[in-house]
């Protein structure tokens, strides 16, 4: 039996309180030109490993020209739908370097570049865009949840998975991606509560990236930030200048470890910009200035680190080079591959729907059958 | 010993959590109280705290963090405490409980037993006595499970949590305190098979939860009359045993659906095309249907005019053009 009889003091309550709250401003460690800002980190996060940072501006490029592809094969009638995240690209290889292979991801439908820079084969991580399936991927073989359209409804499933994990006494973690929309679902409240309350290893990355396709911050919150919405449930929160990788991954890889080890939850809003439109179907011109997204382009995560690598050192010109012609090979690959139709089987619509078909399922698969056949 | 109803799902719990330590039950107010109506009572205290707990008030957040346990070795069962406090959590059921197993071409299975105390005929005041299972019928991907015996509420409740599948269990509450002589375990017919509780050769009555009891009640006046009615418990809606049904009304050419929830577009509006699909030339008379009016659900001092009851069935069967006239009623009177 637990008493609710005593109330804790009002200071006690102020001080623990005052530790769950962002910084005042996003963390950084670059500025837009990528130099090393002197108060890097605020002083509360270490500069990531190099090696770390240099693999982050690899699977950068890579995933930036994957988003390219992409979005250039929806226009080709490839792919049925394409929400790009490119301007993105350093939360999208953020979040996946922050973790191991055995920690699982949670993606939304704008993470495909997150999905491939995870390893995920990119025509298994088009299969939703491209219409042949919901998803193409095993999500128990490469720890990564099917790509979640509902907003915010994958949140819940990430703090149960994660508890599962803790509850048998394993050390994974559940990274899961949001936006600035998804915030203002009840989901999001209910999947930060329930991580809290059970405290599950789960770190919360809000990409903040301005729109929720066309209504702007200003109208879906009227929270001081979105991290601050971590105090209420007793989630520890940062900030962090999302366009800035160094930045985006030393927040990131402490509040992995720290849920690691037990503390529980964490929330994340990294400030960013979707530089494309919501898909390649909107038309951002209707909502916003071009201004706008050219004043974002300069804050574009992809050089930003490119310029503060060459300068340190970690990295050659002829490693950028090597960089983008993987890149190019990489594109033109997949282009290939995404050339022909996908064959499709139609008795897996029947297949999934429970382990085993019901009669009912069985007959309407037959009904289909005859029909394709010229039966019916 | 005579148990009761709510006790057989209390065994099942226990029995099914000492057979299998992936078994864990969450909900609202499902530890120290026992839930609302005492289904889980004394299960936190003798199975552990970590195997029976309280979670938030927050059904989207109890269906979504066990859709999450099952997809990572757990095989959850959740109670949401009232019928109509299940709506909450509708989005993670439809969107995402329903569908893992499909979006991931058989990769995900969700072992996750979702029980819902449903149904009126207790006194509730609004939001406690709503029939919703025709919500849950109509999305595929979600099995759909009412028992109307206390065997089968042990039996149905012990096969939903095996099963590899999502099973919405429907419990009806009207019959919570019902009383059955049983020995559990007990096993029963397993899903997909229909249950015939009374034989008769004249109609065909189809009912499932407490609207078998209305039915049983019908056929004892309807034979002391001369007539015989065959009542099947439908007992799973999905699957559905459409073998049963068909068989039956085959043998007796006239048939009469039985539910709690609103008629239009309910469950028994299923059956009824069902069985004329597959029965239309045994038929003799139209398939009737006896069902709560197209209302929300009245108030407790009203709700006995609107729930199924003895007369209003046995009314039906006298509808069934026993000498072979069309009953005007049915033929075209369209409402101005």
């Amino acid at each position: 039996m637990t008493t609710s009889a005593e109330l804790p003091a009002a200071e006690v309550v102020g001080s623990a309180a005052a530790r769950l709250l962002p910084a005042d401003t996003p963390i950084r460690f670059l500025d837009h030109d990528g130099r090393l800002v002197p108060d890097a980190g605020h002083g509360r996060y270490a500069m990531p490993r190099t090696e770390l940072l240099t693999e982050a501006y690899r699977r950068m490029v890579l995933g930036r020209r994957f988003d390219a592809q992409a979005t250039a094969l929806t226009k080709q009638g490839r792919l049925a739908v394409y929400p790009s995240s490119r301007g993105q690209e350093a939360c999208q290889i953020g979040g996946v370097l922050a973790l191991r292979d055995t920690d699982w991801m949670f993606p939304t439908y704008r993470e495909s570049m997150a999905l491939v820079a995870r390893g995920i084969d990119p025509v298994q991580a088009l299969t939703l865009l491209r219409g042949d399936w919901h998803c193409g991927y095993d999500p128990h073989l490469t720890h990564t949840a099917p790509q979640c359209t509902p907003l915010g409804t994958h949140l819940p499933h990430a703090a149960g998975l994660a508890y599962a994990a803790r509850r048998r006494g394993e050390d994974t973690v559940a990274l899961a991606f949001v936006g600035d929309g998804g915030t203002s679902e009840g989901d999001f409240h209910e999947g930060l509560n329930f991580a809290a309350v059970f405290r599950a290893p789960v770190v919360f990355l809000v990409q903040n990236n301005r729109y929720a396709i066309s209504v702007p911050l200003v109208k879906q919150t009227a929270a001081p930030s979105l991290a601050h919405k971590g105090i209420g449930y007793g989630v520890p929160s940062e900030q962090v200048d999302g366009n800035d990788t160094v930045a985006v991954l030393a927040v990131l890889c402490a509040a992995v470890e720290r849920a690691r080890n037990g503390h529980g939850p964490f929330l994340v809003e990294a400030h960013t910009y979707r530089i494309e439109p919501h898909t390649n179907a909107d038309d951002a011109s209707r909502y916003r200035d071009a201004a706008e997204v050219a004043a974002w382009q300069r804050r574009d995560p992809v050089a930003r680190l490119e310029s503060f690598l060459l300068a340190t050192g970690a990295l050659t010109d002829e490693d950028v080079g090597a960089a983008r012609e993987h890149a190019e090979a990489y594109a033109s690959q997949l282009r290939d591959r995404l050339l022909h139709d996908p064959e499709v089987d139609t008795g897996q619509l029947f297949e999934h729907v429970f382990a085993e078909p019901t009669p009912q399922l069985r007959e309407q698969r037959r009904w289909l059958e005859e029909e394709l056949r010229g039966e019916s | 010993m005579a148990i009761t109803m709510a006790q057989a799902l209390n065994t099942a719990l226990r029995d099914a959590m000492a057979d299998d330590e992936s078994v864990v039950v969450f909900g609202e107010d499902v530890g120290p109280l026992g839930g609302v109506f005492r289904v889980t009572d004394g299960i936190a205290r003798d199975l552990g705290d970590d195997r029976c707990f309280d979670t938030p008030l927050a059904e989207s957040g109890i269906v979504g963090f066990a859709l999450g346990m099952a997809m990572n070795g757990f095989r959850p069962v959740v109670e949401i405490q009232f019928d109509a406090f299940a709506y909450p959590a509708w989005e993670q059921l439809v969107s995402h409980v329903s569908r893992m197993r499909n979006r991931s071409r058989g990769a995900v299975g969700v072992p996750l037993v979702v029980r819902i105390p449903y149904g009126g005929g207790i006194g509730g005041v609004e939001h406690h006595s709503d029939s919703s299972e025709a919500y849950y019928v109509h999305t595929p991907g979600l099995k759909v499970v009412i028992p109307a015996t206390v065997p089968d509420a042990y039996s149905l409740l012990r096969e939903a949590i095996a099963d590899p599948d999502p099973v919405i269990v429907m419990e009806p509450k009207k019959l919570y305190w019902s009383k059955a002589d049983v020995a559990l375990p007990v096993r029963t017919a397993g899903f997909g098979n229909a249950e015939v509780r009374r034989p008769g050769d004249d109609v065909t009555v189809l009912a499932y939860g407490a609207a078998v009891p209305v039915a049983l009640e019908a056929a004892e006046v309807a034979s002391d009359r001369g007539r015989e009615l065959e009542v099947l418990d439908v007992r799973t809606l999905v699957p559905f045993d459409d073998q049963t049904v068909a068989e039956s009304v085959g043998k007796t050419g006239r048939c009469v659906v039985v539910h709690e929830a609103a008629g239009f577009a309910g469950v028994g509006a299923e059956m009824v095309a069902r069985v004329q699909e597959r029965c239309f030339h045994s038929l003799h008379a139209p398939v009737l249907r006896v069902t709560g009016f197209d209302i929300p659900y009245p108030p407790p001092i009203l709700e006995r005019f609107h729930l199924p009851n003895a007369d209003r069935v046995l009314a039906a069967i006298d509808r069934l053009q026993w000498d072979d006239q069309p009953d005007p009623r049915w033929l075209t009177e369209v409402p101005a």
